[in-house]
């Protein structure tokens, strides 16, 4: 069981998602309540802390928007709106789910992503969306912006080119004094992500695992390291994204584990 | 070395080593080194108890800050619409040949450094141009060489603009205040009776102790006043809903940081109402029961800040700031002075209070709210510079005399700021309900094909909208109306509006970094006749995305300019668009130059020619 669930409960809120009753905790935002719930709502940038990632806390930068819900008819990021009494949540509908095919399409022609020949194939949140929202060829025109390769590291390469910047780096990987490896920098179309060169230095094999683990593309690869885990034994290859198995944290296995019985989308 | 690291910590010291008052920090690095070098963050890192990627993120935000040497003066030419509709072009080719270095680089010797910025608040004197914090208004070629000239011989940039030399001579009004000493002009056109009308300083504050705070804010509410910033909330109510907020300590922020490219009622409010703004911020306390205040200053309008100090000494002088102000025992209120907002789109509160605190200018998740939990988590009202100094009015006037200037749902007046191809370019306050038409005329426009009204996130509108009102009810505007002559191409400011918002968008969420890039992309492949009928739709698309799932106001508001102008200029994408192209174009020419760049190969024809 994840570390929440030794927490006293505090005062229980009841919400519909898509019609579905369930009961949350004040405070907790709506995806906190629909992982809860084992109700599917996608995130790129949103992460639930678990065993598997070693996550602290659950992470919400509320930068991919692909969360999106109506929350009382209004489209709001389900990862920074917390749950109210009484609330009516839309998730599973067309509409929102074009949006949702819509923000992936702009990602893949954002950035270069060459998904047969990149280590995090099979175990990227991107790719295992795209296949969920069935996208064949983005409707919009590739960008193919030059982007930067940082292999100046030791342990870890980091490559532009399939970074979403959704942040999920910058919030958790940290020195144990709370510093920051991976920063956010400049704005708009040059927004990008650097690393401290200092601090990286001294980077743990663990803190290293975990920045590939939680990166939801193939922008943090570990050095040294390369396709452990053939093609066919992925992370989504037998279950994918939002299958009921893939949602509840406890029953997500390691990349690696062949594992069945995840409902098909 | 040793000096660099002392000259660092003096800095850090002048401000308390606060980290939230890192901006002011980089800005005294900046102007002691002319850039922010790594070794400066490294330093300051330390000094602050901050590590270097916090700093690293701050300053690789704001675009009046830089990693690399900009040069002993530091060119900012204005390349904003208005600009560019005033000669920008001649300007910029007068510089860059004057000085011998293209924009977006520095001259060998490292002297002069040439940059364009989006807005600079100055649409009523462009071309202008800021160099080393001065401000130069009304550029020509000539006055660019001449400048150049100076530069080279090293005059400092602030003895440039005097009582009168041939580099430009001190504005009207208050600009010529030795406090001040600027170039720029307030071409205050209309006068109205609620900014600008007659105003008897402190006799609000006086009647303000004389009622209870429950009573003043009833007499906001009462007036119907809306904020005047764009979005329009009920200004009563947003304060009623902070003074409710549980917290030791409220806040009242002005927010001086009109950043929307056209707008510039502000800095003429600033520069000459001053005290009726700061009054305003007083009558917010006294309502709300706050006790700290701050103002905070487009980096542009830095010329402005010793004024407003002055300003803001004198009221504490006169016990209309500070400790029992106006003679009331407990009313106790202090602005701390003035402080920095360095990006251009920081309008929106969120990104003010995070640029505030000394961090990205990027939006706030909310909630909480500003009014629950907003400067330094204080309950904290922010309003526009022209809304608090309305109450100033509402309170000494009453509530009835204010609700009878304008319209039922729009009390009161607004101040806009009319730039473009017009007669009297300036800043004019009307009542509210006035339309377009009147305005126009008003202004002295001049064969008007389109007005875009609020600024690029607001209205564009056509010949057809004369009877349009500036109300709430009808065609809300923050400020700023640019009126374009038929002899501009409309897609050209409107692409400028885009690229505007493609380098302003704080990068943060998906649909607002990538949607802005992709409508300014999408607009030029039509503007260079490789558009499709497809495109159209998709930006349509596009934009509704955009509207739905954008984190704050700008990504909200940002297709603006391409869905009006599909909407009121349709004949413009038609001419551009033949009827029957629905195959994605393709432009061999520039794709096999773009393959030639990649392997480094020099292009066929220029082979064959040498």
């Amino acid at each position: 069981m994840s570390e929440d669930m030794n927490k006293p409960l505090t005062d229980l809120i009841s919400l519909t998602i898509d019609g579905q009753e369930i009961e949350a905790e004040e405070g907790q935002t709506i995806v906190q309540a629909a992982q809860k719930n084992g109700i599917y709502i996608p995130t790129l940038c949103a992460l639930h802390a678990d065993k598997e990632n070693g996550l602290k806390y659950d992470l919400a930068p509320g930068t991919c928007r692909i969360c999106t819900v109506k929350a009382n008819g209004r489209t709001t990021a389900a990862c920074t709106t917390p749950v109210s009494q009484g609330l009516v949540v839309e998730n599973d509908t067309p509409e929102l789910n074009d949006l949702r095919k819509t923000i992936v399409e702009l990602l893949f022609v954002e950035g270069n992503h060459f998904c047969p020949f990149c280590e995090k194939s099979g175990s990227c949140d991107l790719q295992a969306l795209a296949y969920r929202y069935q996208m064949l060829t983005p409707r919009f025109h590739y960008a193919f912006t030059p982007r930067k390769v940082n292999a100046d590291m030791p342990k870890l390469l980091w490559d532009g080119n399939r970074c979403i910047l959704c942040r999920r780096c910058v919030l958790a990987i940290r020195t144990e004094e709370g510093e920051p490896l991976f920063v956010f920098a400049n704005r708009g179309d040059k927004s990008t992500i650097i690393v401290d060169t200092e601090l990286i230095q001294d980077i743990s094999e663990e803190l290293a695992q975990q920045a590939m683990d939680i990166c939801p593309v193939g922008a943090i690869i570990r050095k040294e390291k390369g396709f452990d885990t053939p093609f066919g034994q992925r992370k989504y290859d037998h279950s994918p994204i939002g299958s009921i198995s893939s949602i509840s944290s406890d029953m997500t296995c390691s990349s690696g584990e062949n594992k069945t019985g995840g409902e098909k989308s | 070395m040793s000096d660099h690291i002392a000259a660092i910590d003096a800095i850090a010291a002048k401000y308390d080593n606060d980290p939230t008052r890192l901006l002011d920090m980089l800005l005294a690095v900046q102007e002691q080194e002319r850039y922010v070098s790594d070794a400066a963050t490294r330093l300051l890192a330390q000094k602050l108890g901050l590590s270097w990627g916090d700093i690293q993120q701050t300053v690789s935000f704001y675009h009046l800050l830089s990693q690399e040497p900009r040069g002993k003066y530091t060119v900012y030419l204005n390349n904003g619409p208005v600009s560019i509709m005033q000669g920008y072009e001649g300007v910029a080719t007068a510089f860059s040949e004057a000085v011998g270095c293209s924009f977006g680089s520095v001259t060998a010797d490292g002297r002069i450094g040439l940059f364009t910025t989006a807005d600079m608040g100055m649409g009523d004197q462009e071309v202008a141009a800021l160099i080393n914090n001065v401000v130069f208004t009304n550029l020509t070629p000539e006055k660019a060489r001449i400048l150049v000239k100076a530069m080279q011989k090293g005059v400092p940039a602030q003895d440039m603009v005097t009582d009168n030399t041939e580099y430009g001579k001190y504005g009207d009004g208050n600009n010529s205040l030795p406090s001040i000493h600027s170039m720029v002009c307030n071409n205050l056109i209309k006068p109205g009776p609620v900014c600008f009308g007659p105003y008897q300083a402190g006799a609000a504050l006086r009647k303000c102790v004389a009622q209870s705070p429950e009573q003043v804010l009833a007499e906001v509410k009462a007036s119907k006043l809306r904020g005047r910033g764009g979005a329009g909330f009920p200004t009563g109510m947003k304060w009623e809903l902070c003074a409710k907020a549980e917290g030791p300590e409220r806040c009242v922020v002005a927010n001086a940081d009109e950043g929307e490219p056209g707008t510039f009622k502000d800095r003429v409010l600033l520069t000459e109402r001053a005290q009726l703004l700061f009054e305003g911020m007083a009558v917010c306390a006294y309502a709300i029961k706050a006790t700290t205040g701050a103002l905070y200053l487009r980096g542009e309008y830095a010329y402005l800040k010793d004024y407003l100090e002055q300003v803001l000494e004198q009221m504490r002088s006169d016990n209309l700031l500070g400790k029992d102000i106006a003679g009331k025992p407990g009313f106790d209120f202090l602005i701390s002075g003035c402080s920095w907002v360095l990006a251009p789109m920081s309008a929106a509160r969120n990104q003010l209070l995070e640029s505030a605190e000394g961090r990205r200018g990027e939006p706030r998740n909310r909630p909480p709210f500003p009014a629950q939990s907003g400067f330094h988590t204080m309950p904290t009202v922010i309003d526009n510079v022209e809304t608090l100094a309305a109450t100033v009015q509402i309170i000494d006037k009453g509530a009835t005399w204010f609700r009878s200037l304008g319209t039922e749902e729009s009390t009161g007046t607004k101040v806009l700021s009319i730039s473009g191809d017009c007669d009297r370019p300036g800043v004019y306050e009307v009542e509210f309900g006035i339309t377009l038409g009147e305005l126009l005329t008003l202004a002295g426009a001049r064969d008007p094909q389109a007005a875009q009204v609020g600024g690029p996130s607001g209205r564009c509108l056509n010949a057809a909208a004369r009877d349009t009102a500036i109300s709430f009810e009808d065609c809300p505007s923050a400020g700023a109306i640019l009126i374009i002559g038929a002899q501009h191409d409309l897609l050209t400011i409107i692409d400028n509006f885009m690229a505007f918002f493609t380098e302003e968008s704080c990068g943060s969420c998906v649909p607002c970094r990538t949607g802005t890039w992709m409508l300014r992309n999408t607009l030029r492949r039509i503007m260079h006749g490789q558009g499709t009928r497809e495109d159209l739709t998709s930006m349509r698309q596009l934009s509704a995305v955009m509207q739905k799932t954008t984190k704050c106001g700008l990504g909200h508001t940002a297709a603006n300019p391409i869905l009006n102008t599909l909407d009121n200029f349709p004949h413009l994408y038609d001419a551009l668009i033949p009827e029957q192209t629905d195959i994605r174009s393709f432009d061999l020419e520039a794709a096999v130059q773009a393959s030639n760049l990649t392997v480094g190969r020099a292009s066929v024809a220029k082979e064959e020619q040498v």
